[in-house]
């Protein structure tokens, strides 16, 4: 089996703190992992490394065997690496249609082409419907970004990133803040991901985490602590103690 | 070529007794007033007309090139500034340029456009020698009252308790709040002290910088230039900015005056582009 | 779901399609060419404004870069053909031409420099580079005649058929077109792929690049077309007055097309077209009130369009020209501090 992403020995310093301390990890082909840590542990910091928000202080990325270590954020993308993100970053000025318009004439190398209308290119607008209504978000299509409920817009932040059609998508604590009547919804959605994307899930919700993951990695001050089967993170209670705080002998 | 350097001494002082009105706007408030140099023009049609036409004695004018500037300046910050605290930095760049429209039409209008004509006390008028340099007793005395102010900046900002508020409000208005400071009121303030600054360096440099409506648009730039280049962070950055701009300004123009202003401005795209948080501040 | 697929399908293709109130504007442009004689040289003028504030939206309305300094390519464009038209050269389109080309190498160079900036940066950089040039130009006084200006500007005729006349005639109807045919063109691209990942960057760049957009060209391409078409801007006034001034560079002409563009309104095309109509008539019929004082009241409408808040005023307004067209498409605003994030 293909690792779809690994990182050997990922470094990352801000001064005299180090928020990602020699990370080796592998996110296997068609993968539903997990990761898990107290708040602090460097897991967005990781993810933008990941996607190069961040540059490296040390170490390196690959995206299926492709060292990407170098690449810009919108190189990565189309190789196949998406995110969503913690607060999300959307368009407030645009509509989910146009939002996801965009992203799928952009993967289909649209993006250069000034001269059609948007939404031309054959097959695109099918694709925009097919986004749409895998994320629920087929009667909002035309309301501005910004006026969409919270559970909305946490659904389109992960369609938009799902319309880069990638390989790897890592999905930042996708359920932050979604109210309780919206969550149902995202979860399905986030469930309902077709098995060829490989996915890195950070959670702090741990029913969703023991629902969807198939394998957890817990991260603690920017190391990752252990790892392993859900079962076996769940009843490790060195992985309890570090929640709670208290000291773990090694 | 010694009094070419005293010459841009005088020169950057005086700039930066103009613009630090600007770079505190800038820096604390966040706020692009491009406007500022109508104070500055304010200030020095103030003692103009003063002297010009009721033969108030210059150092008299003074307090008033201070005081107009800066009552002005308090009221329009109460009225209209404060709307836009929150604006995108567009707006109060068309905001302040539509101010600055208005008051220089008003003053074409009422003043005239020719340049003003003020005559120095004749205290102030002639040369005296200091250490084998021949130096202008006007440039003297301008040099020392930006110094004075400049000195008294820097302590009214770091060892008092408004400056230190000043700083809470700036570094953090919602927990300055909470504090019990009274932002609105410490911005208004530092509004109009900013502003009566500002005249007061107009009526002081009226003789070496000219006084005709078309002031507040020709030394703009020059006043966004010590703010990019000093930072706005600080006393310090643009009083180090204006000097060098000064004398930069003054050696130019006698030695290769082909170039002119063109090293300036070009210097200060090259600060805006590698160092946007300009030459001597401190990373924050 | 067939009607959701349908749905999708036309509310993208109908951004394509000219509306019925767009063709009546454009009608109601080339009128006055037969019907008011005796204004052409003041439509001529806001045509050029017009077209001047179309490229200024394109890089503010669209990619959300702000500029003090625009009228860096517009005085390009103006020397670049009038000294050609001086020098022998004196075909009009040729003209255009090679200011276009001018501008755009300019404005590809500049690119650079306010691709990285933040809103107050870019403001001063690009003011800082319209000076520059004004400086360059005065000091150039034996190539660009100084302070006295650009003489013995010939323009030949239009395809050698339509001479210039003084009444204007001929140059609005050169200047309408000109600018009719780069607004087409400015149409496509806006409802482009390419146009569409212009908004995103300016809505959200973190975003747009999360999604693949190379952020950077795109801006430096944008740039460089807002460039190219204030050139073409510049160009169409040193041919159709046959002179060219220092007052090109000027930093009045940046503030003021700035100010066309915001009355209109921001990132729909039309709003410099509008804008520049309001504009030039404001200053026509202002300036025979108060000659020298007309900046004043400008100075005033600006303030009171700032303080009343233009965005909530261009959102109605533009909600309002979404709806005369029939289309329901969101347009752009600049999130504010107050807003979104």
């Amino acid at each position: 089996m293909t690792v779809a992403l690994e990182t050997k020995g990922l470094v990352k310093r801000f001064g005299g703190f180090t928020a990602t301390d020699d990370v080796s990890f592998r996110l296997e082909q068609g993968a539903r992992h997990a990761l898990i840590g107290p708040n602090g542990a460097g897991k967005t910091t990781f993810i933008n490394l990941l996607t190069g928000v961040l540059t490296p202080s040390g170490g390196q990325i690959f995206l299926e065997g492709a060292d990407i270590t170098r690449l810009r954020p919108e190189q990565r993308v189309r190789r196949g690496l998406a995110r969503t993100f913690q607060i999300n970053q959307l368009f407030p000025a645009m509509t989910p249609l146009e939002t996801l318009a965009l992203a799928v004439s952009e993967r289909m190398g649209g993006g250069r082409d000034w001269w059609r209308v948007i939404g031309s290119k054959r097959g695109a607008s099918d694709e925009v419907v097919e986004m749409a209504q895998r994320f629920r978000l087929t009667d909002v299509l035309d309301e501005r970004t910004s006026h969409l409920p919270y559970g909305k817009q946490r659904l389109l932040e992960i369609a938009v990133a799902f319309a880069c059609r990638p390989r790897v998508l890592l999905l930042d604590e996708p359920a932050a803040g979604v109210p309780e009547a919206e969550r149902h919804e995202l979860l399905a959605a986030v469930a309902a991901l077709p098995r060829d994307v490989s996915v890195l899930l950070i959670e702090h919700d741990m029913d969703l985490v023991f629902s969807f993951a198939d394998r957890i990695s817990v991260l603690v001050n920017g190391a990752v602590f252990t790892e392993g089967s859900v079962d076996e993170v769940s009843t490790d209670p060195r992985v309890r103690a570090v929640y709670l705080g208290e000291k773990v002998d090694e | 070529m010694l009094t070419i350097l005293f010459d841009g001494i005088a020169y950057g002082m005086l700039l930066f007794v103009l613009a630090c009105g600007l770079a505190v706007t800038l820096g604390l408030m966040n706020f692009v007033n491009l406007a500022h140099g109508a104070f500055a023009m304010a200030g020095g049609y103030v003692m103009a007309v003063l002297m010009n036409r009721y033969g108030v004695p210059f150092l008299a004018t003074l307090p008033l090139a201070f005081l107009v500037p800066a009552i002005v300046g308090l009221l329009l910050e109460r009225t209209l500034y404060k709307h836009l605290y929150a604006s995108s930095h567009l707006d109060q760049v068309l905001f302040s340029i539509g101010l600055v429209l208005m008051a220089v039409a008003a003053t074409d209008y009422s003043m005239g456009s020719q340049q003003q004509l003020v005559r120095l006390p004749a205290w102030l008028q002639g040369r005296v020698e200091l250490f084998g340099v021949q130096v202008g007793l006007y440039r003297s005395f301008i040099i020392l009252v930006c110094g004075v102010l400049a000195v008294a900046l820097q302590f009214a900002l770091t060892k008092t308790r408004f400056g230190s508020r000043l700083r809470a409000a700036v570094d953090d208005p919602r927990i300055a709040r909470g504090l019990g400071i009274n932002v609105n009121a410490i911005f208004a303030v530092t509004f109009a002290v900013g502003s009566g600054i500002a005249g007061l360096g107009g009526a002081l440099g009226s003789e070496i910088l000219g006084l005709d409506p078309t002031f507040p648009l020709k030394f703009m730039i020059y006043f966004l230039i010590v703010v990019t280049v000093g930072g706005a962070t600080s006393i310090t950055g643009p009083f180090l900015a204006s000097l060098i701009l000064g004398i930069a300004d003054v050696a130019g123009k006698y030695y290769v005056p082909s170039v002119g202003a063109f090293i300036i401005y070009t210097l200060m795209i090259a600060v805006l582009v590698l160092r946007p948080q300009g030459l001597f501040t401190l990373a924050r | 779901m067939q009607n959701v697929a349908d749905h999708v399908a036309t509310t993208l293709r109908r951004r394509g399609r000219w509306s019925a109130a767009e063709v009546i504007f454009w009608l109601v442009a080339a009128a006055p060419l037969f019907l008011l004689p005796e204004r052409h040289l003041l439509l001529n003028e806001i045509a050029i404004v017009g077209l001047f504030a179309l490229s200024l939206d394109l890089i503010l309305g669209y990619a959300g870069i702000v500029s003090l300094g625009h009228a860096a390519f517009f005085g390009v464009g103006a020397y670049v053909a009038g000294l050609l038209a001086k020098n022998g050269i004196g075909d009009p389109v040729l003209g255009l031409a090679a200011a276009a080309f001018a501008a755009t190498g300019l404005g590809f160079i500049t690119s650079f420099l306010v691709l990285r900036g933040a809103d107050l940066a870019n403001l001063m950089v690009t003011l800082g580079v319209a000076l520059v040039l004004g400086e360059i130009a005065n000091r150039m006084a034996w190539l660009t005649g100084g302070a006295d200006g650009l003489q013995g500007v010939s323009i030949n005729p239009i395809f050698g058929i339509f001479e210039f006349d003084i009444f204007g005639t001929t140059a609005y109807a050169y200047s309408l077109i000109v600018t009719f045919i780069l607004f087409v063109i400015a149409r496509r691209i806006v409802v482009s792929p390419f146009g569409l990942s212009l908004r995103s960057i300016r809505d959200n760049s973190l975003r747009a690049r999360a999604i693949g957009i190379p952020v950077n060209a795109r801006l430096v391409a944008v740039y460089t077309l807002s460039a190219a078409y204030a050139g073409v801007a510049g160009a169409l006034l040193a041919q159709t007055t046959q002179f060219v001034s220092l007052d090109v560079f000027a930093f009045h002409r940046s503030a003021d097309v700035l100010l066309v563009l915001v009355i209109g309104g921001v990132g729909y095309l039309y709003g410099g077209l509008i804008g520049a109509v309001v504009f030039k008539i404001l200053q026509d019929v202002l300036s025979a009130w108060t000659p020298q004082y007309w900046q004043f009241w400008i100075g005033l409408v600006l303030v009171i369009l700032v303080l009343s808040g233009r965005e909530r005023l261009a959102d109605r307004g533009r909600a309002l020209w979404a709806s005369i067209l029939g289309r329901s498409t969101a347009p752009v605003t600049q999130p504010t501090a107050v807003e979104e994030s």
